[in-house]
């Protein structure tokens, strides 16, 4: 059994899918921050059989967690303050997400033109369907849980 | 300040005002011809397009207005590598208002959200390309009398063919109005345009392959050309090409009051001979085309205002 210790203020983010954690650790930007972070990867878990984990220690308004809801609207967070959990948090799809994913249309203005912003607007929720602000291009979240 | 990027940025009720407007300009030309004297339309084409690019010159000019603008990327500072955004904010010191087609599905957007004057898209890519659809709806309710109760057959690249798609999302919002989709299964139009628009309103529509099979009930028979340019390879191209030609041993089956459209150009999708059947509208609908435009004008420049029709 792996013991890794509790934290003081920051978040849990729980069940995660396995595999996914080292995506979410680069799109929440966790490499670029001064804190401690813990990946805990194949977790067992009873509901999902297995799971990742991120524990971070951080002050809780430097991260964005909209990106989250985009990712996986099922990861469970817990906002934890002076050594408990305060808060869990509940994810949604945001509204629109601005480079986190890139345009694959060859024929969108954003293929040409570096310093454009790819941003995604959420066109239907039931579906997490996005789409390319610019050109419309659909994208769905290949790891949407059914 | 308004620009129009798709035709639905427009509501039913403002398309039915921008409809009359453009019916009273038809019959009353001389009592718009200097509303927009000392105004400038800037044509910013960074491909090729005689057609749209006139007539947004003709509308303009139409008005009392004059025109400046580029007609291809080779003539324009992207040549040079300059960003739509620059070159938007240096148009809008010269123009009061900007058409833009650009091969690049969303550049208008991004020039009208650095824009100080109203932005046209005139066409971007295989995206949008909204005063053809404003046209389409000009000459079919011109003509018709109705956008409304009637069944609307679009026949030849529905898959590519932007124009197809805008007309259907036009279209949609009104009542009764059912789609007959001719194309050859490759041309079949995409998958959102079937299922998130066609199925997701409950609009009545069926695909067939032939023209013949859809022709009887057609109250409007909408021609596209297959477009090289928005295919991949020129295999593909040179096998659909010629897959539907309407000609008049095919309209002897449509019903006498039929209207023919299409966008234009024309390669040989309908043949010359139909050029004389009063049911060919082709020629109309490029004159409807400017009047729409010259609304559009007056619109986005709120120059309208000051009519009364």
């Amino acid at each position: 059994m792996l013991n890794i210790s509790g934290i003081h203020e920051g978040f849990v983010l729980d069940h995660i899918q396995a595999g996914m954690s080292m995506r979410i650790y680069h799109d929440l930007k966790l490499d670029e921050l001064d804190c401690t972070v813990a990946i805990i990867k194949n977790a067992k878990s009873s509901k999902m059989g297995k799971k990742d984990i991120i524990k971070v220690e951080c002050p809780i308004e430097s991260l964005d967690l909209d990106i989250l809801g985009f990712i996986d609207h099922n990861i469970t967070v817990n906002v934890i303050k002076h050594d408990k959990i305060v808060e869990k948090m509940e994810l949604r799809l945001p509204k629109h997400v601005k480079n986190v994913i890139k345009c694959k249309n060859p024929r969108c203005i954003t293929s040409i033109e570096q310093e454009l912003d790819h941003i995604f607007i959420l066109a239907d929720s039931a579906k997490e369907v996005y789409r390319c602000k610019y050109c419309e291009e659909k994208y769905i979240n290949p790891n949407r849980r059914r | 300040m308004r620009h129009l990027m798709s035709p639905l940025d427009f509501s039913v009720s403002e398309i039915d005002r921008l409809l009359d407007l453009a019916n009273d300009i038809e019959k009353q030309p001389k009592k718009y011809a200097h509303a927009c004297e000392g105004k400038k339309i800037a044509t910013c084409f960074y491909e090729p397009s005689t057609r749209t690019r006139l007539s947004f010159e003709a509308a303009m000019l139409n008005l009392g207005g004059s025109v400046l603008g580029f007609s291809s990327a080779n003539s324009s500072s992207a040549a040079k590598g300059e960003s739509v955004s620059d070159t938007i904010r240096i148009i809008s010191c010269y123009a009061d208002i900007c058409a833009m087609r650009h091969p690049k599905e969303g550049a208008p957007l991004v020039a009208s959200e650095k824009s100080k004057i109203p932005v046209i898209n005139a066409g971007d890519g295989g995206h949008q390309h909204p005063t053809q659809t404003l046209t389409d709806l000009l000459t079919i309710r011109s003509l018709k009398g109705r956008l409304d109760n009637i069944t609307i057959g679009l026949c030849g690249d529905l898959k590519f063919g932007r124009t197809v798609h805008s007309l259907i999302n036009a279209l949609i919002r009104y009542d009764n109005v059912k789609f007959v989709l001719i194309s050859p299964e490759e041309l079949r139009v995409p998958d959102y345009i079937r299922e998130d628009v066609l199925k997701a309103n409950d609009i009545e529509f069926e695909e067939v392959e032939t023209l013949e099979e859809a022709m009887p009930e057609l109250d409007v028979l909408y021609m596209t050309r297959v477009q090289k340019e928005r295919f991949f390879n020129e295999e593909d191209y040179i096998r659909l090409k010629d897959f539907y030609i309407l000609n008049k041993q095919k309209l002897a089956e449509a019903k006498e009051d039929m209207l023919i459209l299409h966008p234009l150009p024309r390669v040989n999708e309908i043949a010359v001979e139909v050029d004389d059947d009063p049911r060919a509208c082709y020629f109309k609908q490029a004159q409807y085309g400017v009047y729409v435009r010259m609304a559009l004008i007056l619109t986005l420049l709120e120059l309208d205002k000051e009519f009364d029709y």
